[in-house]
């Protein structure tokens, strides 16, 4: 299963990020996760967020250019090794992965997650699932 | 096959037209001569009498007419009738500064209706069709322009005027029009209206548009025709002259024909004055050979263009001029290479992007830079660097080949570029020269 993820155009330039994230807060949007992809001139912002079409409708009103994309969220428990694991399924089932980004696990302590942005998300997932590794579903991201 | 409204002028043979000009100006510099003071000073400066214009081959010997005349004889300085026969005025703001206001004798509106109405036969429209006109209607010249036309035509007017895009497309819809007349950027904004409202050019019944009074380029030709479901048809004039309707596009899609029985058009050098070779690119001069109330001769219209002669598919024998490329004004000059706007806006669209952009001209240690501006659009955005790169690079790529120039493109976010009055400042030039 793959999950969505909000992808944000936005200038380099001072404040930027700052109204990007003022907009969301003002809408009561929760943000799981984020990541930030930059050049000197422009940046894209890559997040998780509670209410999708929330957000997006939100943004859309704010006049951001953004896009939905599907990633697959992947719980790793935190122990030594556990990214690893992950990486090894993945690589094995030849996924490529075009970027990553990890964020802590919310109420459930004993887990971080880890956004995987690849070819095909479909492959990946079942690629994990074969091993006993669990991919998050959409519905499970509100109440993380 | 090929409609027209006066084919026995609009297919002319090139003699019987350059008869019509001959006696024509003769008898237009004259009539500025007599009833103008401020020609006649013009030409005795020039120490150019009526009498030493015998033919167009003397046209060359006249003084220009430069929209600074239009300005210091404001209000009614140039016209050449009694206010007792002028029945309608025009007014232009120009891009710069003070207005300028036109005349016209009932008889220049009749001639003007018979322009606008060549246009719409052009472009296939017949007494059983709705014309829709979008301009606005007022001091401008496009809404009333078009209306005339379209009324002598003996079409039916929807005279709906600028603005309300949800209320013309209601009526685009509901009254039926099948021809819409408005500027190239008004009919692009109805397209994406109509898209954003789950529509297509299939549900309206519109099958022909007259776009002119702004610059725009083949690709957004491409574009309107696609969104509206509908053939676009160029149309060129300058209140100064007439209004809309001085040239005309054809079924064939490529140049506008000169309506050479009332206007004669030349090419000059922007710099010497000096008339251009057909095929050469420069500055548009126009003189009104019939015109009473307004006769101006040789104005120099700052537009860039050029001219063909040589038949058309279409059967007209006027000279085709070519799209404006850009105004003289508007001309950059950037590391000794002449730039223009509209070329880079068609690199913009070629390449995917919005029209939404800016022009940077700075000088960096004595070296000049051009930086483009453009917003980012849900089209052109990924979630993926990479790729937001390599389009931009294609970009840049596409801007070196076109205008031999290497330009740095950055994007920017949208709606952040500013417009004034809806339109947006294209160039800003700060370099200190
Ligand atoms: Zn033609």
């Amino acid at each position: 299963m793959s999950i969505k993820q909000i992808s944000v155009f936005v200038e380099n330039t001072p404040g930027a990020l700052y109204g990007l994230t003022g907009v969301l807060a003002q809408h009561q949007v929760d943000l799981r996760a984020l990541s930030l992809a930059e050049t000197s001139e422009f940046g894209i912002v890559r997040m998780i967020v509670d209410n999708v079409y929330q957000a997006t409708t939100v943004l859309k009103d704010a006049g951001y250019v953004h896009s939905l994309t599907p990633v697959v969220g992947v719980a790793i428990p935190d122990v030594p090794g556990g990214l690893n694991r992950v990486l090894q399924v993945l690589t094995d089932a030849k996924v490529n992965i075009e970027y990553m980004y990890a964020f802590l696990g919310g109420k459930n302590v004993n887990h971080a997650y880890m956004i995987f942005r690849v070819a095909d998300e479909a492959a990946a997932t079942a690629a994990l699932a074969a091993r006993g590794i669990q991919t998050l579903e959409q519905d499970a991201i509100a109440s993380l | 096959m090929e409609r027209y409204y006066q084919p026995e002028i609009e297919c002319a043979s090139r003699e019987q037209i350059r008869a019509w000009q001959d006696e024509r100006l003769v008898k237009q510099v004259r009539h500025a001569y007599d009833h103008v003071p401020y020609y006649k000073k013009l030409m005795d400066d020039k120490g150019v009498k009526p009498e030493d214009i015998q033919s167009v081959d003397d046209l060359y010997k006249l003084p220009f007419t430069y929209k600074k005349d239009l300005r210091d004889t404001y209000p009614y300085g140039l016209f050449a009738v009694p206010m007792k026969d002028v029945v309608r005025l025009h007014a232009s703001s120009g891009t710069t500064g003070k207005q300028i206001v036109v005349g016209y004798t009932r008889e220049d509106l009749d001639i003007w209706d018979d322009i606008v109405a060549r246009q719409l036969v052009a472009v296939g429209a017949t007494e059983e069709d709705k014309v829709h006109i979008s301009y606005g209607y007022g001091l401008f010249t496009g809404g009333l322009g078009l209306h005339g036309g379209a009324t002598k035509l003996g079409a039916t007017v929807i005279p709906v005027s600028s603005g309300n895009t949800q209320r013309q497309i209601t009526i685009l819809r509901d009254f039926g029009s099948t021809v819409l007349c408005c500027t190239p950027s008004y009919a692009a904004f109805i397209g994406e209206t109509l898209h954003e409202m789950g529509l297509t050019g299939k549900d309206i019944p519109l099958k022909a548009g007259i776009f002119g009074a702004e610059a725009w380029s083949e690709e957004m030709r491409k574009d309107i025709e696609e969104k509206l479901g509908i053939k676009a048809y160029d149309i060129y004039g300058l209140t100064e002259i007439m209004g809309p309707g001085v040239a005309y596009e054809c079924s064939a899609q490529q140049g506008m024909h000169v309506n050479e029985d009332h206007f004669i058009i030349e090419i000059i050098d922007p710099e010497t004055g000096e008339v251009l070779p057909e095929g050469q690119q420069g500055e548009i001069v126009f003189s009104c050979i019939t015109r009473q109330a307004f006769p101006l001769l040789r104005y120099r219209t700052r537009d860039i263009g050029v001219i063909h002669r040589g038949t058309c598919s279409c059967g007209r024998t006027f000279v085709k001029m070519s799209k404006p490329m850009g105004r003289s004004d508007d001309m950059l000059i950037i590391r000794g290479v002449n730039v223009f706007p509209s070329q880079i806006e068609t690199v913009l669209l070629n390449h995917g992007y919005s029209a939404n952009y800016q022009i940077i001209v700075d000088r960096v240690k004595s070296t000049d830079t051009l930086e483009v501006q453009v917003e980012m659009t849900p089209e052109m955005f990924t979630d993926n660097m990479g790729e937001i790169e390599r389009r931009q690079r294609e970009l840049v790529e596409g801007m070196r080949s076109l205008l031999g120039l290497a330009a740095k493109v950055k994007l920017v976010a949208p709606k952040s570029i500013v417009r004034s009055e809806g339109k947006a400042v294209r160039v800003i030039d700060k370099r200190k020269i």
